[in-house]
């Protein structure tokens, strides 16, 4: 069986890449949304805290023997509570000041943290074992699909899924959102504000990490993972408007997809195509497809 | 909250009012320049030429950052890009098709402004923080192509870049000779980016970051003006690209990636955005620091994180603007 001469084993395999590097930018673009929503800062250590998560995962299980699974809890719990500290203590100064000097000042985090990680552990990659459960895989007749990475697109997928439904659906999501639309009006009908924007800097950060702890058994752990990562998933923001929760989910996921597919038919433009999409969004639609003009 | 300049109008580039003026420029920026020229001229006899040429390079670098970024409040979040294109252009010309070193830079130049030109055009239809993106990720675009294509010699870049004779006719292998090159085009860079910061072009970007819809409603064509400046940012970032590789005779990828674009915010910042020379000092700086930190491995990006990170939480206006409030005058 074949599409269009290439084989249906090659193609389906770069679909399940492509949707498991979709489900990075989902996670990941998710976070910088919320967080831009109620703290009006475009968080560039986000890639750092993915970082964090992916080096959580790998030292808690060489130097604690705690598995992957009690890692996806712990790791981002104690990582959300790093962001609802950095926040508390650096970030607060900042909000009234142009956005330009909330990205610059998370920037310089995010060198900090990549620099002690890289020498402590120098720049090449380590390795994060595969749990035991997680090895094998499923024949589906027309293409293998490896355990592991099955996981990593149901897992991300239900992480989406239950964030957008915790803001959409429950009370302290309609809080966030009233908080994101207007702080001042919210925090006079008794809403504690301060305490939200901690807690959703604490989340978002949290999702960062939640991240990094799936890509540690299937990418190699290295301090720079989060730092290109980071890159495409301001161009998938900007594709995709940061102003709509599920857009971003959806824009991340569908780019991840299109850089799969790129990646049959001419693997070289496979890295530059998500830019590509986004000069032509740019020209089409400068607000993003799912985005209000700024 | 779209203009980065939140506080009272003294702060801004702005050219100050009511001072006597000579040859265009207030007397104190008379007086800065003249000491600038003159500490060019003297430089090289006080430290190494080849750590002095660093400087003179990063420097335009850093000024042709803060030309949108001081007059706009547009922060071009990749300006690496066009310094590392020109860089790889430059090169390429003088390895391997034999261009003399000034034909090597223009070269470059060109390069960086037609690449300016289009990511430009691209960028300034967003505002604000989404201009940062957007050109961090065209920038990336670029980076990625630096590492395919096969002129720039992928990982290893381009190396032993002949310096030429400039003309066909004097040698640049002499580092004083080299000095002198460089230090002539850092000179005529900073006053053409000063002849335009206070022409009226450089007015009517500032009405533009003060308050852009005022701007329109004047009748200028708001995104003609945010692309010309764009496209001049990137032309002199091309300058200083081309110079750097034709003076240490290599262009690598180091030039065109994220950390570049984010050491000369660093630059700009530091030494004070909302100055015309602030840049000048910023690089400076930043250089020296780089040289006594080289052995220190990643320390380096550490104490350049922390730097940022205290610049941005308590010492905004960066040295220059710190040091003009302090002396009630407008470096």
């Amino acid at each position: 069986m074949s599409i269009f001469n290439i084989p249906i084993q090659l193609f389906s395999t770069q679909i399940m890449l492509g949707l498991i590097n979709g489900a990075f930018y989902a996670i990941l673009s998710l976070g910088l949304a919320i967080i831009f929503g109620l703290l009006n800062i475009v968080n560039f250590a986000h890639g750092a805290f993915y970082m964090l998560g992916a080096f959580g995962a790998l030292l808690l299980l060489d130097h604690l023997g705690i598995n992957y699974w009690a890692a996806l809890v712990i790791v981002p719990l104690l990582i959300g509570l790093l962001g609802c500290v950095i926040e508390r203590s650096v970030l607060r100064w900042i909000y009234d000041l142009d956005h330009l000097y909330g990205m610059i000042l998370t920037f310089g985090m995010s060198l900090v943290m990549v620099g002690i990680f890289r020498n402590m552990y120098g720049a090449t990659g380590l390795a994060y074992s595969m749990p035991p459960s997680l090895q094998g895989g499923f024949n589906l007749g027309f293409m293998y699909l490896p355990a592991s990475r099955a996981f990593v697109i149901v897992a991300s997928g239900l992480v989406c899924l239950l964030t957008w439904l915790a803001i959409e659906k429950t009370r302290v999501g309609s809080w966030l959102r009233a908080a994101t639309e207007k702080p001042q009006l919210t925090e006079a009908f008794g809403i504690n504000v301060p305490l939200l924007i901690t807690l959703t800097y604490g989340f978002g950060v949290a999702l960062a990490a939640f991240a990094g702890v799936l890509a540690a058994p299937i990418f190699s752990v290295n301090p720079m993972m989060g730092s290109d990562l980071i890159i495409v998933v301001f161009a998938v923001v900007v594709i995709g408007g940061m102003g709509s929760i599920s857009g971003a989910i959806l824009s991340g996921f569908m780019l991840g997809l299109v850089e799969g597919v790129t990646k049959v038919f001419w693997p070289q433009a496979s890295s530059t195509v998500i830019f590509v999409i986004m000069a032509i969004v740019l020209l089409v639609r400068p607000a993003g497809l799912f985005g209000k003009q700024d | 909250m779209t203009e980065i300049n939140t506080s009272h109008a003294a702060d801004t580039i702005a050219f100050p009012k009511g001072e006597a003026a000579a040859l265009g420029m207030s007397r104190t920026h008379l007086v800065m320049m003249v000491g600038l020229v003159a500490l060019v001229a003297m430089a090289p006899f006080a430290f190494y030429p080849l750590f002095v040429v660093k400087v003179l390079c990063f420097a335009l670098f850093a000024l042709s950052l803060n030309l949108m970024l001081g007059n706009l409040g547009l922060l071009s979040f990749g300006h690496a890009a066009y310094f590392g294109l020109s860089s790889y252009s430059a090169a390429h010309a003088a390895k391997v098709m034999g261009f003399t070193p000034e034909l090597a830079i223009l070269f470059g130049v060109v390069v960086a402004l037609v690449v300016g030109a289009v990511i430009g055009a691209l960028s300034v239809r967003r505002k604000g923080i989404y201009f940062a993106m957007v050109t961090l990720a065209f920038a990336q675009m670029v980076y990625f192509f630096s590492l395919q294509a096969r002129f720039t010699g992928g990982e290893d870049g381009i190396q032993q870049v002949p310096r030429g004779q400039l003309f066909g006719l004097i040698s640049l292998q002499n580092d004083m000779t080299l000095y002198a090159l460089v230090a002539t085009l850092f000179v005529l860079g900073v006053l053409a980016l000063y002849r335009i910061t206070y022409s009226p072009f450089g007015h009517i970007l500032r009405s533009i970051r003060d308050n852009e819809g005022r701007a329109i409603s004047l009748g200028y064509r708001v995104n003609l003006y945010k692309w010309l400046a764009f496209v001049l940012g990137a032309g002199f970032a091309g300058l200083a690209g081309g110079m750097k590789a034709i003076s240490f005779q290599l262009a690598s990828l180091t030039d065109v990636y994220w950390g570049m674009s984010g050491e000369v915010v660093l630059m700009a910042l530091i030494g004070g955005m909302n100055t015309f020379f602030g840049p000048i000092v910023g690089a400076a700086l930043v250089v020296w620091m780089q040289n006594e930190l080289a052995s220190f491995g990643a320390w380096v990006t550490i104490v350049q994180g922390l730097v940022f990170m205290v610049c941005i939480l308590a010492f905004r206006k960066g040295i220059l603007g710190t040091l003009g409030q302090f002396l009630t005058r407008k470096l």
